[in-house]
């Protein structure tokens, strides 16, 4: 990108070019008035030249710009086109089957209706996502906390490393029937449970992500002497996003999935308790509507949190042609 | 020119004393990397250090960064203040800003008008707001320097900061850093490769020999650099290949 790019480079940012020999232009000032009178006629030249090695800043950042417009509309062309497929194809199939086992997409959005009519839909959506978005905070704090600390010491990295495996191994199954029965059958057994599953895979990801970090870096914070909170949030963290991205995607998939079996073995509300409450009146309709309706949630979260998060986080990364 | 003692009255802002430094490798043998080394700097010059490829140069601008501390000896600062380093690669942080990653360095937050000055004078004006990624490696070298004079240090380090650009470019940050160097004096202390370098910018030589290294002569340069003929800088090239064998010989 640096070398050879002078042409387009005067081309995009004129201005730039411009300024480019007015600061030339000044540093020659700057050296012809005061300053020590011995030696100063060395590189005079050179520095009055423009310098032209300059700026390089990225067409394909504009580029991307002009094009994600049409190319964002046929995406999602795409996937609604996809997605409407999908749904003829399940239309087809119930009604050839016929069986109240597998309802139309229609008998599914009338039950949709219903529920959300009843208020019941939104009542429990929110609580499921309440306990969610605990238990993947919980999970996320603990696991990345502990991760870090595993990927940056070896030694306390060994010790640890067998409950790891341990925890990974347990069934998420057993770890919530186990909180129900220690703890007794209330929220924070509940959240603690599905926290306690999620965290040995947030501790795997950011010990990946404490262990790649780079030396260059902190011994640049070391020689200009960053503070503890300057060197995590300016050095550390910007370095773990990409882990952090990955445990979180995969976080909260499992969390949802998980937090609906606590609902289901332990808790009075929630989508998890609807679908045993609708399971056992063999009513698949209702069933689908709720996990519809959730997913839809979680496809709310995807494109409305985590995307524009992530594209802020990485604003920086050059874009690839 | 090659005049063997200065009696100038500076006082003395770096004290290095290390009698040994030793990387031990994964098979258990031992490379004795720095001998009996011994220099001291003083306030506001500017000394650059040649020597043979991997003779330790590197590592002891690591010792006096505090980087390394695995050797014994003595190494004094004598004067209190930041330390600043220029490295080989930039070390830019790639998910900051220009501005943000030499606003960075400082300690607190410095008058604008201070940093208006420094961009300008590297021709950086107008890059404050792009990330390292979109610059080419002279300029991401020129915000490297940026950072490091921003912090007004006691003592600047430099490891082979214009080492991998090509020749027209690296005369260009040369001139640019010895007039920033003039505008904001410091004691600099530059590790290089190219001897031609170290005559143009230095106004002393230490001479590195091979493992373990110590140092095996220095150069005074005397004469004001606009002053020094090509004649004088035949005179300490011929000097330096007699010392380090590297150092290629003047036509």
């Amino acid at each position: 990108m640096a070398a050879g790019s002078d042409d387009a480079s005067s081309d995009d940012h004129p201005s730039a070019a411009g300024s480019r020999s007015a600061a030339a232009g000044a540093l020659v000032a700057d050296q012809s008035g005061g300053g020590r009178g011995d030696d100063r006629a060395i590189g005079g030249g050179p520095i009055a030249a423009p310098p032209p090695e300059a700026v390089s800043p990225r067409a394909a950042g504009r580029s991307r710009a002009a094009r994600s417009g049409p190319s964002a509309l046929r995406r999602a062309l795409a996937s609604l086109l996809s997605i409407l497929v999908l749904f003829a194809l399940w239309t087809i199939v119930a009604l050839w089957i016929d069986d109240n086992a597998l309802p139309t997409p229609a008998a599914v959005g009338s039950s949709l209706v219903t529920e959300w009519r009843s208020g019941e839909l939104l009542f429990h959506l929110s609580t499921t996502l309440a306990r969610v978005i605990a238990a993947f905070t919980v999970a996320m704090a603990i696991g990345s906390a502990i991760g870090i600390r595993l990927g940056t010491s070896e030694a306390i990295n060994r010790v640890v490393d067998p409950w790891l495996i341990l925890l990974l191994n347990i069934p998420a199954l057993v770890i919530i029937v186990l909180a129900y029965i220690w703890f007794g059958l209330n929220e924070a057994a509940a959240i603690g449970a599905v926290a306690l599953n999620k965290i040995p895979n947030v501790v795997v990801t950011m010990r990946e992500g404490a262990r790649a970090l780079d030396p260059e870096y902190a011994e640049m914070a070391r020689v200009y002497r960053f503070g503890r909170w300057k060197r995590l949030r300016h050095v550390v963290l910007p370095q773990l996003q990409p882990f952090f991205a990955a445990a979180t995607r995969s976080g909260l998939s499992l969390i949802w999935k998980i937090v609906l079996v606590v609902e289901l073995l332990g808790r009075s509300n929630g989508v998890g308790f609807q679908i045993h409450l609708y399971f056992q009146l063999f009513d698949v309709a209702t069933i689908l509507a709720y996990t519809l309706a959730f997913v839809a949630v979680m496809l709310l979260v995807e494109y409305a949190v985590l995307q524009p998060l992530e594209r802020h986080a990485n604003r920086w990364r050059p874009t690839r042609a | 020119m090659n005049a063997t003692s200065d009696a100038s009255a500076s006082p003395i802002v770096l004290d290095v004393d290390v009698a040994e430094r030793t990387f031990a490798a994964a098979d258990g043998s031992a490379l004795h990397a720095v001998g009996a080394l011994r220099f001291a700097l003083q306030a506001d010059s500017f000394t650059c250090i040649v020597g043979p490829s991997g003779c330790g140069k590197t590592t002891t601008l690591r010792m006096i960064l505090g980087l390394d501390e695995g050797y014994t000896g003595t190494i004094e600062l004598a004067r209190r203040g930041p330390l600043a380093a220029v490295f080989q690669e930039p070390r830019l942080l790639p998910w900051r800003t220009v501005e943000q990653n030499v606003r960075l360095a400082l300690p607190d937050a410095r008058s604008e008008a201070s940093l208006d000055e420094l961009f300008d004078a590297l021709g950086l004006a107008e890059l404050r707001g792009f990330y390292p990624a979109e610059l080419s490696l002279g300029l991401a070298r020129r915000v490297a320097l940026a950072r490091a004079f921003a912090l007004e240090p006691a003592l600047l380090l430099l490891d082979e900061p214009f080492v991998s650009l090509d020749e027209p470019t690296a005369e260009r940050l040369r001139a640019l850093l010895l007039a920033l160097w003039r505008a904001r004096p410091t004691t600099a202390l530059m590790v290089t490769h190219n001897a031609r370098e170290a005559t143009l910018l230095a106004d002393r030589i230490l001479v590195f020999g091979e493992r373990p290294t110590s140092v095996l002569d220095t150069i005074e340069l005397t004469t004001p650099r606009e002053a020094r003929t090509e004649a004088d800088v035949r005179a300490v090239l011929e000097r330096l290949h007699a010392r380090v064998p590297s150092v290629p010989k003047v036509p």
